[in-house]
């Protein structure tokens, strides 16, 4: 994919999609420094083309796992922003009635079906997810996202594997953002490229530029096309950048500053709108129209989310177990 | 096979442990097409036979030979869980739950929570504990404590065949994760079971013994010793009630209570290490709810705190049984609280 003349529509709505994480997060971030949101907030400013690249080429009952990272994702895989910032704040009118936050979200209804606390935790659920829908035959396929910190744990290891053998529709996005925590990916591995691990385990693999969503999009498609004729798993390494610190609140002084201003040049949202602009597909009015109206949106969900009741005393101990059907 | 007519006799048949979980196992797979059993070598029939001649009749579909990855394993079927099916995932070994903790703990038992009640876990996680044949140090631990501390998990350690294919089928058919411990030892011990459709459900002692003057509490590979410990008593004139509580998470106390203010007195009795045992929770229970019923202080027999020797002159030594519960129950007669 490329941005031309038959596709501009859809090009502008994915960057209206990026652009509502961003206003999304970016509204987090402030509601956090405000201590109107509390809590442990992981923020993927700088990531939206990995995960809107990747998830508008999905199905709706396509089953999608994230990571402690994952706001972003379950945005671009549909769900509604009221009732995720909602739930990040802690109220009852968030998916999870205040009882996951921010970095246990599941959005059952559009296909979101858990993000985790616990690095590279979900890439065996969505081995899981991958099995049963190969088993029901209905064509769908599993997408697990994690970062470059996931690839050091065993399960990582043991999934890619146990993916490969079983040949399970799932593809594996990672987004290789440099740092796990607050040390260099170098500091951790000698395996520079996570992808080569897959191809390892006899999985086909890529490396791409994660802040080039047309490269998120084309990685994708064929990833999503051989999953989908049952050829078994596909890996997708993401070069990417998140712009805040590890959490909010993390002054990231790990990181140079000259290399924070290197990966603002590549922020994915702009590139989008340059590929657009240089080929008049859209105004600077029209690029200020879908930021402004993205931040309205994160506006009302604010709105929505800080005057939305807190759960009650009865929650604490409630659904603690699935009642007896 | 030649089977007496059904309508000339009530027809209860002995089984082994092994036998009735497995028929357990072959009634829900066919029950059930969501049903699917993990674990490594299970297509095999595994090192104990448990789930012998089931791919044969299920395929191999559905009797998922695993590789030696417990923890993805075990995250494996929680996923699969979370997407319409209702795995069984064997854990060779209780010693080796270890390696699948964190997508247990983690994931399998708060799902449902940290959800709202959007997803559910309907995960049975069959695992044999226990002492039984000089194993040594991993491959003999008796760990339901741990599991029986996180919420969410429901922890069922059946004693005799009946409550095993019983508890089993409520096992499977329950939308929450439940952690089904076997006891290796028990495997070849033989018991009645009623043929076909027996549902024992989670979360309620069995009363195995009436009696009057001391309840005694026994776990799994305990129960047995329990017993043979009341009968030698009862020879003496001593009337000892015996529970199995059958279910560890969620206990059932209310049993356990009515008896200790029937009795006055209770042992508490499993083969886990004393300290920081189920024993401690029963004990904690029952003061809070039969404190001043109590005619003497509440014993426990249990393993010492230490890890399960391999040689069988020290294992035997580790491993409680009817003597020490014989010793203990004497001393809660002759003392008063």
């Amino acid at each position: 994919m490329a941005a031309k003349k038959d596709n501009f529509k859809e090009v502008i709505d994915l960057l209206r999609r990026m652009w509502l994480i961003r206003a999304f997060e970016e509204k987090v971030s402030s509601l956090y420094a405000e201590r109107q949101i509390v809590g442990l907030l992981h923020l993927g400013i700088g990531q939206e083309a990995v995960a809107v690249g990747a998830l508008s080429l999905l199905r709706a009952d396509d089953y999608v796992y994230g990571g402690h990272r994952s706001h972003g994702h379950a945005i671009a895989k549909g769900a509604n922003i009221n009732k995720l910032m909602a739930e990040i704040a802690g109220r009852a009118t968030g998916y999870c009635g205040g009882k996951g936050g921010s970095m246990h979200i599941v959005a059952k209804e559009c296909g979101f079906i858990t993000a985790t606390g616990v690095v590279g935790g979900t890439i065996p659920l969505a081995l899981g997810a991958a099995f049963a829908a190969k088993e029901k035959k209905h064509g769908q396929l599993a997408v697990v996202f994690f970062g470059d910190g996931a690839g050091q744990v065993g399960p990582f290891h043991e999934s890619l594997n146990i993916a490969s053998l079983w040949r399970l529709p799932v593809i594996f996005i990672c987004e290789n953002n440099g740092y796990a925590e607050f040390t260099p990916l170098s500091a951790h591995t000698k395996i520079e490229r996570l992808a080569l691990h897959a191809k390892t385990y006899g999985i086909p693999a890529s490396t791409i530029d994660g802040n080039d969503l047309f490269a998120v999009r084309n990685a994708m498609t064929k990833a999503v096309k051989s999953c989908r004729a049952g050829k078994g798993p596909v890996f997708v390494e993401c070069l990417t950048h998140r712009m805040r610190g590890h959490y909010e609140g993390d002054p990231a002084k790990y990181r140079e500053l000259s290399q924070l201003a290197e990966w603002k040049k590549k922020d994915p949202i702009g590139r989008v709108a340059r590929a657009l602009k240089s080929q008049k597909a859209i105004t600077d009015a029209q690029l200020e129209g879908i930021e402004s109206k993205a931040r309205l949106l994160a506006d009302k969900a604010a709105e929505f989310s800080l005057s939305s009741p807190w759960p009650t005393e009865k929650d604490v101990d409630d659904q603690v177990y699935a009642a007896a059907t | 096979m030649l089977r007496p007519p059904m309508n000339l006799v009530s027809i209860m048949p002995e089984q082994t442990y092994l036998d009735a979980i497995r028929a357990g196992l072959e009634e829900e797979l066919r029950r059930d097409s969501a049903v699917y059993i993990f674990g490594e070598d299970v297509a095999l029939g595994g090192p104990f036979g448990v789930t012998k001649g089931l791919a044969e009749t299920f395929g191999v579909n559905r009797l998922v030979n695993t590789p030696i990855s417990e923890a993805t394993v075990m995250g494996i079927t929680i996923g699969a869980a979370t997407a319409g099916l209702r795995p069984v995932v064997e854990i060779m070994f209780i010693d080796f739950i270890t390696l699948a903790m964190d997508q247990l703990v983690n994931h399998a038992a708060k799902l449902h929570y940290m959800s709202g009640g959007q997803l559910k876990i309907p995960l049975t996680v069959r695992v044999q504990c226990g002492i039984s044949g000089a194993m040594g140090a991993h491959h003999s631990q008796s760990l339901e404590s741990w599991l029986a501390h996180v919420p969410g998990l429901k922890v069922v350690m059946p004693a005799n065949p009946a409550d095993a294919k019983g508890l089993l089928k409520s096992a499977i058919r329950d939308d929450n994760p439940v952690v089904f411990i076997e006891h290796r030892g028990l495997y070849w011990t033989k018991g009645e079971v009623a043929d076909g459709e027996t549902v024992v459900p989670i979360g309620k002692a069995s009363v195995l013994r009436q009696g009057e003057q001391i309840t005694i509490v026994a776990l799994s590979s305990m129960v047995g010793p329990a017993l043979a410990a009341a009968r030698e008593l009862e020879a003496e004139g001593i009337s000892a009630e015996v529970i199995d509580p059958r279910t560890i998470s969620p206990l059932d106390i209310e049993t356990i209570a009515n008896s200790v203010k029937k009795t006055s007195r209770m042992v508490v009795v499993h083969e886990a290490v004393e300290q920081g045992g189920v024993g401690a929770e029963i004990v904690a229970q029952v003061q809070q709810e039969a404190f001043h019923y109590l005619d003497s202080p509440i014993a426990r027999v249990a393993a010492p705190f230490a890890p399960v020797p391999a040689s069988p002159t020290l294992e035997t030594r580790f491993l409680p049984g009817k003597v020490e519960i014989l010793s203990a129950v004497r001393h809660s007669l002759h003392s008063r609280a």
